[in-house]
């Protein structure tokens, strides 16, 4: 191999981590078992240092079990969890490099805000001054200065969530664990929190990992999102190629609404596959980077891709992409704000979904009920499943 | 027309009805025995005077109420009796509470820690005991120490001794006792505010760094305060005045207040210098139920 292709290989290298790099934390097959329920199923996963990674999923997923063996609050049956190439699996919880910040705080209820934060330094051995000095910056960090003698009952909901941060930052652990961080803060407070906690992790450079059911919260703050369903790892990806490139059925209809129409393979146009749905007649399709293997595959298309109209796109240009056009009447109309969504019910009997923003104030031709309307989509709108 | 109200009449008779309560069973009894205590000692039945007789007029009334003397505390504070005895019961309180917070404390901790389902269990083996009459219980102590019983034949069968030793009639066997019956009063207050506690909190502390062992010293311990508090006080004060137990399994040659107040009562029928005694063992133990009820507020006001 010339020179030019060493060259044009590292300009080429497409992976933000080149391959020799060893990630700061790796499960390799990891299971746990509770009784003869798989709670993590051979869960292999590599989480690199600086990475704001999110654990999304069902309650009862394994998302919280997979965060707790890294604590060390769990010991798994099979596989291995690395750290820095070191497996720490058998590690005791008060001798990691990691720590968590718990769901509902565990604040220590008889301790003040000052000695919460510094109880993770005294037990370090740390001395005085410099507990001192890390307590007021942690406290400053987190925007609490004044309570530092309060204690946990005396605080409100949003200051406590901060106590429990300022906590389990303290020590500068080499990952920092976030249980549901935010489920119990109410909605304005928990969109704030976000952006401050995302800019947090810039700036501090910390490899943050939270579990989170709420995947809004996930992709408001991750990096990259792993998915789960029963134990397994079903999708890790960043947050646009979940929601626009979902690897299965399931993760498409887990992340965001979905239609969903089912049908078989039929020859096409080049650069386009065919599939004729039952629900939907033939729906033309972008032809996917994977070639397609099963016969039957699942069409998914987001509610906002599907735009509805009096008279289907007139436009000539519109046309020579092979629009998808479906003819339904609308059966519910449901107006959030910032956008509306409704449905059309098919001539065929399937029900769509359709959401649309409303650019416009004055809307005087929205489309109201009973009303007939065409709905159309573009083949690069859908996504085939095979899954 | 009265401003409305949330509360029924029936309602408004039921929020009455502890205080009635109190004031006929434990009020007026208590002024009964205070009124004694200011009397004096006379052969008669009943057998102190004066008697209040409604029936006699103003001026015997007046007169009754003039001959009432504070000498029976005076002979309280003069007789070292009086002042042993409750040297003694405070003693024997405090050690015995000692012993049994160090008991119980353990059995509390290991209860909480339990699975769920093994928790009433436990909780059932700490109570059952007490479904027994208390007083069969102390004589199966009895026949368990005394020279031929249970614990000297065993020692003697083991070969650990070679004559019986003396067990029964000792402070030994009373403090025995003592702690065999109170356990449970120890035990649910504190089981009650360990089970209570939030298991995250010790993983939070062993996160933070904190070994098994910092873990409890640092959070368990300080966070179960007001159950040892409560467990304490709900053994000490009833110790203090305790009678049956030092009766039967302790020695003759010292008593405890609630015995010297018994032999007073019913042995001298000295009842104005008994009832003395009982106001005196009252006041004494002020104290304590004050800092009990203050802890239970304390703890219901953390609650909310």
């Amino acid at each position: 191999m010339g020179l030019t292709g060493i060259m044009a290989e590292e300009i080429s290298a497409p992976a933000p981590h080149a391959a020799f790099d060893v990630p700061l934390l790796r499960f390799d097959a990891v299971v746990k078992k509770f009784g003869v329920v798989r709670a993590v199923d051979g869960v292999s996963l590599d989480i690199w240092a600086g990475e704001f990674f999110a654990l999304l999923g069902p309650s009862g997923c394994g998302k919280t079990t997979l965060l707790r063996m890294l604590a060390g609050f769990e010991t798994p049956d099979e596989g291995r969890i690395l750290l820095e190439g070191n497996d720490i699996a058998r590690v005791l919880p008060h001798q990691r490099p990691v720590n968590m910040m718990f769901q509902n705080y565990a604040l220590f209820p008889h301790l003040s805000v000052r000695d919460n934060i510094a109880f993770g330094l005294k037990r370090a051995g740390m001395p005085r001054p410099e507990i001192d000095a890390r307590v007021a910056e942690m406290v400053a960090l987190v925007k609490l200065e004044g309570l530092e003698e309060r204690r946990p009952d005396q605080l409100s909901g949003g200051q406590k969530q901060r106590v429990a941060l300022a906590r389990s930052l303290a020590r500068r652990p080499r990952v920092l664990l976030l249980d549901e961080p935010l489920a119990a803060l109410d909605k304005k407070l928990r969109e704030s929190t976000q952006a401050e906690l995302l800019a947090l992790q810039r700036r501090l450079g910390m490899t943050f990992i939270i579990v989170t059911h709420d995947q809004e919260e996930a992709m408001t703050v991750a990096d990259r999102i792993g998915v789960m369903d029963q134990g397994r790892l079903e999708q890790v990806a960043r947050p646009r190629e979940l929601y626009e490139a979902p690897n299965s059925r399931w993760i498409a209809e887990f992340v965001g609404d979905v239609n969903m129409f089912e049908g078989q393979l039929v020859p096409g146009e080049a650069g386009r596959l065919a599939v004729a749905t039952r629900d939907a007649g033939t729906i033309m399709v972008a032809e996917p980077r994977q070639p397609v293997t099963k016969a039957i595959v699942s069409v998914a298309i987001r509610p906002e891709k599907i735009k509805l109209s009096r008279r289907g796109p007139a436009s000539d240009a519109i046309n020579a992409h092979a629009i998808n056009r479906l003819e339904g009447v609308v059966t519910d109309v449901s107006y959030l704000g910032g956008l509306t969504t409704y449905k059309v019910k098919l001539d065929t009997g399937a029900v769509l979904r359709s959401s649309m923003a409303n650019t416009a104030r004055l809307d005087l031709d929205a489309y109201t009920m009973s009303q007939r309307v065409i709905a159309w989509f573009t083949p690069d709108d859908c996504v085939v499943l095979e899954q | 027309m009265s401003a409305p109200s949330i509360f029924t009449r029936p309602a408004r008779i039921a929020a009455i009805a502890p205080y009635l309560w109190m004031v006929l069973l434990f009020l007026v009894p208590f002024l009964f025995v205070l009124k004694i205590s200011l009397s004096q000692t006379a052969i008669a039945q009943p057998p102190y005077l004066p008697v209040f007789d409604l029936t006699l007029g103003f001026a015997a009334i007046k007169a009754a109420f003039a001959s009432l003397s504070l000498d029976n505390f005076r002979l309280l504070l003069s007789d070292s009796l009086y002042l042993s005895s409750y040297l003694r019961s405070l003693v024997v309180a405090g050690v015995s509470t000692a012993i049994l917070l160090l008991i119980g404390y353990p059995i509390a901790y290991g209860m909480a820690r339990l699975p769920q389902r093994w928790q009433s269990m436990a909780m059932m083996l700490v109570i059952v005991p007490f479904w027994t009459s208390f007083l069969i219980r102390i004589y199966a102590w009895i026949n368990i120490l005394q020279h031929d019983g249970l614990l000297n034949k065993t020692l003697l069968g083991l070969h650990l001794i070679s004559a019986p030793l003396v067990w029964l009639s000792t402070d030994s066997a009373m403090v025995l006792g003592i702690v065999y019956s109170y356990l449970p009063f120890m035990i649910l207050p504190l089981y009650a505010t360990l089970a209570r506690m939030e298991p995250a909190l010790l993983e939070a502390a062993s996160d933070l760094g904190a070994s098994p062992l910092a873990a409890f010293w640092l959070v368990t311990f300080p966070l179960s305060l007001p159950g040892v508090g409560a467990g304490c006080l709900l053994c000490f004060i009833p110790i203090v005045g305790e009678f049956v137990i030092p009766d039967l399994l302790a020695g003759s040659n010292s008593m405890m207040i609630g015995q010297t107040l018994w032999l007073e009562f019913f042995t001298n029928r000295d009842w104005p210098v008994a009832s003395a005694a009982a106001v005196v063992l009252l006041a004494l133990l002020l104290a304590p139920l004050a800092l009990y009820d203050r802890l239970q507020r304390r703890q219901l006001e953390s609650a909310r």
